[in-house]
């Protein structure tokens, strides 16, 4: 309290977690245009790909998502989307896929830019949206496509015949990128890379799991800034370290009692979906100002990265929140409910994300039951800001909090 | 001692006054919602229907879409909650709420204190809401109040399948040119909000007594196909379209007890 009863916006310190995560997450765009620069091949890169064969290569990849999402951010959503749907894209169509090929044709967008590709790397485990996007893009520039086909997994466990298909598909990605790249894969780089992805997984999962503490430490709205480094860089040595130091950092919040989520903490909620960021602020304002706190998102689980070795990771990447089977995707959630003493779910319908929405409705129904606490669903977008309704958010905000006050006992 | 519950939607502003916490002195309904005077007239109106006076209101929570806009409100709350505490007023033992507005449907689980546990709400398409009806009513030259006579009529209602109301406008176009009979065409519109609202009642789960709620309850065509369609009674009040004003006059209620308990 006090003095440390803060102005809203301190100086950045160059030792927070916060600016490490910021600076590595702009340093990987500026990382790969001077690799352009210096005239090595660039690729553009899924973010469920399994980024450590890049990352050992020594090749430079840029994620088309990430940059989607920091062009909606910044407010370029509609423009770009508009730009693709006069190529003839459907407005069905995933807008992170609609503003990606939009860029591939506008070649630049002020709120983000980044070298175009030599190669794209494509993996379905996220989607199969992904797969025709990608193929687009690679016909279109004329350059290769590599795809990993990771299919959704019906079961609850991935079976070793699985772990086989993909660890197939994984050496033969290798092996077209040395060839048509020139770099070569080492099994002593792979080991480095793979601690280092390791570690950086523990740390978040750990930071993350300091919402268990009430009142959290963080603003959950945080997490889904600092994933993007989780996505892009988690095998890098200064993601390893700024994790490390958000941890810390969340820890020491709890300690002292204080939390990056600035207003009271009167309500505690998952946020299922990805966030809509043309309206991150509407979106967080309408929670913050009721004193509802999104404590975890799946986010806090799906960079768990942990693995001992080459079949280790084919597992970890069959295993991923969009491949896995409903029952499985559920019992994550329910944990991470119990575990952050999770009091209502928030789900974005997301009319970007076909699969990830579709499957909602009924997992998101499973999870309350068994959880014992009420569901809200809005329908929004990724990246497409024509998609929402602030009215309607309002709504379902407050229905949901009102519930949530009902069942403190607070009303009869 | 009043209380008032003021519900601003999209196209209509309802009042509700409320003497004790028990009785309702005073009800009123304007067709002009969010953005208009129809607040300030609905307001008007009830205190001139009660023979009370504006300062004899000693609370005021507002509710619907326009309930942050309006000026003169002590506190707001969601339509959700206030149409589930104002249906569970008019009828105890209501356990599911389909409640059906001019831009939205809506379908709330109860308890039995009448307190909201859960609740589904229509996505952005305006299928299945009041809205639809009005264009449909719009293409056919009716009044929206004439579809209900209109259905009853019907021994066969017509397949309407498109979900969009644009797409629905045109498949009603041409099955007018067909010569479909206007009973069977109305029956079918009708039909087609109930369907989309029940799928939605699903979702959370439909537990009996089911009532419906807002300005399209009133439709009896309306409320026909649901029971069919649900399979089980439709509770109704002719109040249907005030239950959001009458539980915000409730709460409000609430609130002027709780303030009282605190002071002494
Ligand atoms: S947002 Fe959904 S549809 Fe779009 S690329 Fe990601 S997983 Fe696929």
């Amino acid at each position: 309290m006090g003095e440390e009863g803060k102005k809203s916006r301190p100086a950045p310190d160059p030792n927070s977690a916060k600016f490490k995560l910021g600076r590595i997450a702009a340093k990987a765009y500026t990382d790969a245009a001077e690799a352009k620069a210096r005239g090595e091949m660039v690729g553009w890169c899924a973010s469920n790909f399994p980024v450590e064969i890049p990352e050992t290569l020594g090749l430079y990849v840029c994620y088309p998502e990430n940059q989607a999402a920091g062009i909606a951010a910044r407010g370029g959503g509609e423009r770009m989307c508009s730009i693709s749907e006069g190529e003839g894209y459907s407005n069905d169509i995933c807008a992170y896929a609609r503003i990606s090929l939009a860029y591939m044709k506008a070649k630049e967008a002020p709120e983000q830019d980044m070298p175009l590709p030599d190669f794209v790397l494509c993996c379905n485990n996220i989607c199969n949206c992904m797969i025709k996007w990608y193929e687009n893009i690679a016909k279109e520039l004329d350059i290769p496509m590599i795809l990993i086909d990771i299919p959704f997994n019906p079961d609850y466990e991935v079976s070793d015949a699985q772990v086989e298909y993909i660890k197939a598909q994984f050496w033969d990605a290798i092996h077209q990128l040395e060839d048509y790249t020139g770099k070569k894969w080492s099994e002593e780089r792979f080991r480095e890379v793979m601690e280092t992805s390791g570690r950086s997984s523990r740390a978040w999962i750990d930071a993350t799991s300091q919402a268990k503490h009430i009142p959290s430490p963080f603003n959950g709205f945080d997490l889904l800034n600092h994933m993007a480094v989780m996505v892009t860089a988690r095998g890098k040595e200064e993601a390893a370290e700024a994790m490390e130091t958000l941890l810390k950092e969340y820890r020491e919040n709890h300690e002292k009692g204080i939390s990056t989520f600035r207003a009271e903490e009167k309500y505690r909620i998952m946020f299922e979906g990805i966030a809509c960021w043309p309206w991150l602020r509407v979106t967080s304002q309408g929670l913050k100002s009721r004193g509802i706190n999104m404590v975890t998102t799946i986010y806090a689980d799906a960079f768990g990265y942990i693995y001992e070795d080459f079949d280790g990771m084919c597992r970890a990447y069959a295993d991923v929140p969009n491949a896995m089977n409903l029952e499985h995707a559920r019992d994550k959630r329910i944990r991470l409910c119990r575990d952050n003493h999770v009091e209502g779910i928030l789900v974005h319908t997301n009319r970007s994300c076909k699969l990830w929405s579709g499957f909602m409705p009924e997992m998101s129904r499973q999870i309350g039951e068994a959880c014992g606490i009420p569901v809200a669903s809005f329908d929004g977008d990724q990246a497409d800001p024509r998609n929402f309704s602030e009215a309607q958010y309002d709504t379902r905000v407050q229905g949901l909090m009102e519930i949530m006050e009902g069942n403190k006992g607070g009303a009869e | 001692m009043y209380t008032l519950g003021i519900d601003i939607g999209s196209a209509t502003s309802k009042c509700i006054l409320l003497r004790d916490g028990k009785k309702i002195a005073g009800s009123s309904v304007v067709a002009a919602g969010t953005g208009t005077d129809g607040p300030e007239q609905a307001l008007k109106m009830v205190l001139e229907a009660a023979g009370a006076d504006r300062k004899d209101i000693l609370y005021v929570i507002a509710t619907g879409y326009g309930r942050k806009k309006f000026q003169g409100a002590d506190g707001e709350m969601s339509e959700l909650s206030c149409h589930a505490r104002g249906v569970h007023f008019v009828f105890p033992d209501v356990r599911t709420v389909i409640d059906i507005g001019g831009q939205d449907a809506k379908v709330l689980a109860l308890n039995e204190k009448g307190r909201m546990m859960n609740f589904a709400m229509n996505d952005k398409c305006a299928a299945g809401t009041g809205r639809f009806l009005e264009v449909m009513a719009g293409i056919l030259k009716m009044d929206i109040s004439e579809l209900e006579r209109e259905a009853e009529k019907s021994a066969d209602p017509a397949s309407i399948s498109s979900t969009c109301t644009v797409f629905a406008e045109s498949e009603v176009i041409s099955q007018l040119s067909a010569g479909t009979a206007l009973p069977d065409l109305v029956a079918g519109i009708c039909q087609s909000v109930a369907v989309r609202a029940a799928a939605l009642a699903r979702r959370v789960g439909v537990r009996e007594a089911v009532c419906m709620s807002g300005g399209v309850a009133k439709n009896a065509g309306v409320r026909t196909a649901m029971e069919k369609e649900l399979g089980v009674k439709i509770l109704f009040s002719d109040m249907a379209q005030l239950m959001g004003a009458l539980g915000a006059s409730l709460y409000a209620y609430d609130a002027v007890r709780d303030r009282e308990t605190s002071v002494q």
